[in-house]
């Protein structure tokens, strides 16, 4: 049994949290207290005498509002595999959280409203997955029942999309029309839209391939903490604790340490104190090397002919995620996974429309939930790879010094 | 099927060892909040994979309600002999003579809300910056909302509404002086993972998670030890029957089930093909109101 992390996004009002509750509700994954709760308060319910949504809104202000304000988290397993579901909301003032739920998500659920079809939010949801190469996408038309289960409406919306498909280049989509307060090709094939040959949503989660989403041929691995036990049964025990972001590392591999550019040799690799041969990512290992080299948190261990970038200047992404409008000029912490360097933000090239994806000058500064295009530069060589390639070593997250918040998405290139 | 493949309580247990060394690398004090649960042998399990064969780089820091489970106090001493790590205990019981708060009355009076005041106390005498807890957002609502590193003010409080963004896996644990940072490793666990993983890991538990013969009586449906620290009225029923305990918790809040579950095994069992959920089945101070625990959490609950 394996993960799989989903998020659900779309427009306000489009079912999200509704298809959320629909999935536990369905694979009978809410208990019967909760359900005796959930009973009591709901306002707005369905035949099944609930409001399905109120399952995820968690927070006093959400179910005053009936919106979601910030991610929730649900879990549910059946017998193939376990779901980490991140519920996002979709209200554009709300889409740094959304990206917080999409940044660690396998598969995107792009929820549209079959009157409404293709909207802004739509279009700004899918381009946000495509921005974070989200690598499966479901496009679930909902609220079937509010079009007469028709296949001609959901065919004219898929096309519609298709044109999104086309331009953001996206891979892996499946359309699924479905009605989530109803329960319509969620669990179970639905009998009012028998025109409708694929699975129904469910049975897609379940068998959906993730496992060959990670990269296990390029070797990336980042020093988090370094063990150092000096005990007297341990005294020269130094062993460099980190997560495998990518690839396999076996013993007796050559290896360079980065941004150093010193070579050496894997001498041994230890899963929670027990010696492996190999370890592959996503593995939290500590690795010993042959020579005595200065190393500490952040620094990058690579097979010598497989090199990653090491720069200073850098042309970035930017999805600004701060109520503080972004200072061209002004330092930042750049973290990038371990590592923490200073880094300045030197110009920024254009900003990117995140409806229509075309290219815009900047004319005023650069507020919340906009993507911009900028040159970063680093007060020491960030050792990385461009997002494209390898997404665990192509993102990193910008931190104001003075308030300590997380300000920005970083995507490398 | 692919060589390289972790499943799912591999993939978990990975995630949490992560999140367990950027704690050490990233704060200056960090502190393991230790009940003697289930969910705590977790993240004491995980820290001690996360830095072997190192030493144990966190106190455990229990704060105790005194009205404690015997066999959890046993448990805990032993472990942490065991670990070779530090012990910190600090009692609700002082705070209450000291700031002379006022205890709830009543028949099962609680002191999981007095907690808040020893715990910030705590945070404050010692200069903790990050305090790893157990919690799972599987939980309840409002934990559901949480972030990993979820960064608390002064006064210990939770601002649900400006979070910040938690990217990708990368933890922004830059606070101010005097805030610090509540992380939860196993956010992502459910509590069947964790009975697994128990399982899985074989992990030595309390004798109280297993069937044992106790005196309760029924409240509102649900069992409670019969102890010195609640109060039995002349129409209470003493019963002796055969229960465990899905959580261990403070002894006037937390209520057993019936059970003849002696093993690891026959326990995930159990709670395979239960229908009621574990805060629903044994939290006797959640039901008041639908926002207790985000109430709680805004007011510096872990
Ligand atoms: N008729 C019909 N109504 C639906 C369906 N799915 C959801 N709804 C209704 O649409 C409304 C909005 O649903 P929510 O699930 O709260 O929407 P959301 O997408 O989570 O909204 P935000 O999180 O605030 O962006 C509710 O009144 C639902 O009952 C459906 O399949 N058919
Ligand atoms: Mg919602």
């Amino acid at each position: 049994m394996d993960i799989l992390r989903f998020i659900t996004a779309g427009s306000v009002d489009d079912g999200k949290s509704t298809l959320i509750g629909r999935l536990l509700f369905d694979s009978k994954s809410i208990l019967q207290d909760q359900l005796e709760t959930l009973e009591k308060q709901s306002k707005n319910k369905n035949a099944d005498g609930i409001d399905l949504a109120l399952l995820t809104d968690g927070l006093r202000a959400e179910r005053e509002q009936g919106i979601t304000i910030d991610v929730a988290y649900r879990y549910f397993s059946t017998p193939k595999r376990k779901f980490i579901i991140a519920d996002a909301p979709g209200h554009v003032q709300y889409t740094r959280n959304m990206i917080t739920g999409a940044s660690n998500s396998n598969l995107i659920i792009i929820l549209i409203d079959a009157r409404l079809g293709v909207i802004e939010q739509t279009r700004r949801h899918s381009i946000i997955a495509s921005l974070l190469r989200i690598k499966h996408i479901v496009v679930a038309i909902n609220k079937m029942d509010m079009v007469d289960y028709g296949q001609e409406r959901f065919n004219e919306i898929k096309s519609d999309y298709n044109k999104v498909v086309a331009q953001l280049n996206l891979q892996n989509v499946t359309y699924i029309p479905i009605a989530a307060l109803h329960g319509d090709n969620i669990v179970e094939k639905s009998e009012k839209m028998p025109w409708f040959d694929g699975l129904p949503l469910l049975q897609f989660l379940e068998e959906v391939e993730v496992a060959d989403d990670i990269n296990h041929t390029d070797p990336r691995f980042q020093v988090q903490y370094v063990i150092r036990p000096q005990t007297k049964e341990l005294h020269d025990y130094r062993g460099y604790a980190g997560e495998i972001i990518n690839g396999v590392y076996k013993k007796g591999d050559k290896i360079k340490i980065l941004p150093q550019d010193i070579e050496t040799t894997i001498t041994k690799i230890e899963i929670a104190g027990v010696e492996v041969e190999e370890a592959f990512a996503p593995q939290a290992v500590v690795l010993h090397i042959a020579d005595d080299i200065d190393i500490s948190r952040g620094d990058t261990f690579v097979h010598i002919d497989n090199l990653p970038k090491v720069e200073n200047n850098i042309d970035v992404l930017l999805c600004w995620m701060d109520n503080k409008p972004l200072q061209p000029g002004n330092k930042y912490f750049l973290q990038h996974k371990s590592r923490l360097i200073r880094a300045i933000i030197q110009e920024i090239e254009y900003k990117v429309d995140v409806n229509t994806l075309e290219h815009t000058a900047v004319t005023d500064s650069v507020k919340l939930n906009e993507v911009v295009k900028a040159r970063l530069r680093t007060a020491a060589p960030l050792v990385y790879d461009p997002f494209e390639k390898l997404d665990g070593t192509g993102s990193a997250i910008l931190i104001d010094e003075t308030s300590n918040s997380t300000v920005a998405a970083v995507l490398l290139s | 099927m692919n060589k390289y493949y972790l499943n799912y309580l591999e993939q978990l247990e990975a995630e949490g060892i992560y999140i367990m060394r950027e704690v050490a690398a990233q704060f200056e004090k960090p502190a393991l909040l230790f009940s003697g649960g289930k969910d705590s042998i977790t993240l004491v399990q995980l820290a001690k994979k996360a830095f072997a064969p190192g030493k144990f780089p966190f106190p455990l820091v229990h704060i105790d309600t005194g009205h404690n489970f015997k066999e959890a106090l046993d448990y805990r001493d032993n472990l942490v002999k065991e670990l070779g790590a530090e012990l910190i205990v600090r009692k609700v019981e002082d705070s209450i003579r000291e700031r002379k708060l006022t205890e709830p009355k009543g028949k099962f009076a609680s002191r999981n809300w007095l907690q808040i005041h020893t715990l910030l106390d705590t945070i404050e005498e010692f200069k903790f910056d990050a305090c790893i807890g157990g919690a799972r957002r599987d939980e309840e609502k409002a934990r559901a909302k949480e972030r990993i590193f979820s960064v608390r003010d002064a006064f210990g409080q939770w601002e649900p509404k400006l979070q910040r963004p938690e990217l990708w896996n990368i933890y922004n644990g830059r606070i101010h002086k005097g805030e610090n940072v509540r992380v939860f490793p196993i956010s992502n666990w459910t509590e069947l993972d964790v009975w697994n993983y128990i399982r899985k890991e074989n992990i030595p538990l309390p004798s109280i998670y297993f069937a044992h013969y106790r005196d309760v009586i029924a409240h509102e449906g649900q069992l409670v030890a019969v102890s010195d620290y609640i109060q039995i009225d002349e129409t209470d029923v003493i019963m002796n029957k055969r229960v465990r305990y899905r959580t261990v918790g403070d002894m006037t809040c937390t209520a057993a089930v019936e059970s003849n579950a002696e093993t690891l095994d026959e326990v995930v069992n159990e709670i395979i093909a239960t229908r009621i959920s574990e805060r629903g089945e044994t939290r006797i101070d959640d039901k008041v109101t639908e926002a207790a625990m985000e109430d709680r959490k805004k007011g510096g609950y872990f």
